[in-house]
């Protein structure tokens, strides 16, 4: 890595701790406004409140990585065999992430028999209640 | 290392001679990233874990409902002590470049004290944890075992006053709305003093009476286990950090001449705490 003037040095700090410091404030208020704390009442979708947080919390990784890190002054070879690896993650988030919602509605269906009246058949499984 | 270089038949630099370092970082460097990539494996295993465990219930406690109180009895400040703790995490990371860019510069006293900042940055932030915990445990009553974060899953209204009794004549009844989370407390016996949990009895929107329902257990684990986890490496990261900051001070690194390679490599572990952080705090506190 090329050696970093005074000057350069202390530019790139502050910028990292204002980017990191407003990007996790917008995080907040999105969960704050999105649940009815700033406006009483009012709530965000979630479908629009997840991918803007999970997309700044992505942001925040990849400054905190490339520039913190100093990832970006690493050769390509490095990088990739770093970061490529990681892909494998997205596999385990929709593989677990679906087994736990199938999980939860054979759960639901077995509750409903159980609790069926006796010599009445339980009517269509019910599905889990999503939020 | 030019003059070690062993030339093949071709006139090219053999790389299988030795003396060439593989994605021109040194060993220890290099290394500290794969044990950094094999550690958020083991705490993506973990998060991933929580997410299947939280799609598998009907109803999962909210963040901002469960952590809303701040030192000094302060409640309903959804998510503040939470984010005066990412403050502190960031601000340790940040000092923690000024630290490495000191080591660049051969500045000895630049790193010690930028070290020393970094270190009482972490030790905060475990503070802080210890705190939090401690108000979790010790007056919520939430543990590895039990959850008293429950959460509605119908509209309805409340049969007894905040106390688990009756209400008077004339008491307004409280109500409450579908996917509120709530707090199952335990109040002391008039009698015997021993303190039991109230779950108040409540009457729902399709006429069905009930008394408060435990949230899912495994909240308080996935909880205790996963952010305690977190505070691990963050205290390991202090016991290192202190360790190496001792050495800096002993001049043991600028005898190396390697531009304090050993503070880049601690560096390389503290940040990756603060970016693991970055994932707890998405998945535990904003989702």
């Amino acid at each position: 890595m090329a050696e970093l003037d005074i000057e350069a040095g202390k530019k790139v700090v502050i910028k990292g701790l204002i980017l990191l410091g407003v990007v996790t404030l917008v995080e907040v208020f999105i969960a704050l406004f999105g649940n009815g704390h700033v406006i009483d009442g009012f709530h965000l979708p979630k479908w629009l409140m997840y991918p803007m947080m999970i997309g700044l919390s992505l942001y925040k990784a990849y400054f905190i990585i490339f520039e913190f890190m100093h990832m970006k002054y690493e050769v390509k070879g490095l990088r990739a065999s770093v970061l490529l690896p990681t892909i494998l993650l997205i596999w385990a988030m929709l593989a677990l992430l679906n087994e736990g919602s199938a999980w939860g509605n054979s759960n639901a269906k077995i509750n409903k028999w159980n609790t069926a009246e006796p010599g009445k058949k339980a009517t269509a499984p019910p599905t889990k209640e999503m939020k | 290392m030019a003059n070690d270089t062993v030339l093949n038949q071709n006139g090219e630099q053999d790389v299988w001679s030795g003396a060439k370092e593989p994605f021109r970082a040194s060993y220890g460097k290099l290394m500290m990233w794969y044990f950094l990539l094999s550690d958020a494996f083991t705490f993506a295993g973990f998060l991933v874990a929580y997410g299947a465990l939280r799609f598998s219930v009907p109803t999962w406690p909210l963040p901002d409902f469960v952590f809303s109180t701040f030192p000094g009895g302060i409640h309903h400040a959804p998510l503040i002590f939470v984010t005066v703790m990412t403050f502190i995490l960031i601000m340790s990371s940040v000092t923690m470049v000024r630290a490495v860019q000191e080591g660049h510069r051969e500045n000895k006293k630049g790193v010690v004290f930028w070290m020393l900042m970094t270190i009482v940055g972490g030790l905060s932030f475990l503070g802080c944890q210890a705190w939090e915990w401690t108000n979790l445990i010790g007056k919520e009553n939430m543990t590895i075992y039990q959850n008293p974060f429950g959460t509605h899953t119908q509209d309805g209204v409340y049969l007894d006053n905040e106390h688990g009794v009756p209400y008077a004549a004339g008491e307004k009844a409280e109500t409450f709305k579908a996917h509120h989370t709530y707090l199952i407390e335990k109040v002391a016996n008039h009698d015997t003093g021993k303190k039991d949990w109230v779950q108040r009895r409540m009457k729902l929107k399709d006429g069905t009476e009930t008394v408060q329902q435990f949230g899912p257990q495994a909240f308080g684990a996935l909880f205790f286990f996963i952010t305690g986890f977190h505070g691990f490496h963050v205290f390991s990261g202090v016991v290192f950090l202190t360790i190496i900051m001792l050495n800096v001070a002993s001049g043991l690194y600028a005898q190396r001449k390697n531009h304090y390679e050993m503070v880049e490599k601690i560096g390389l572990y503290w940040h990756f705490v603060d970016l693991v952080w970055v994932f707890v705090f998405l998945v535990f506190y904003l989702l």
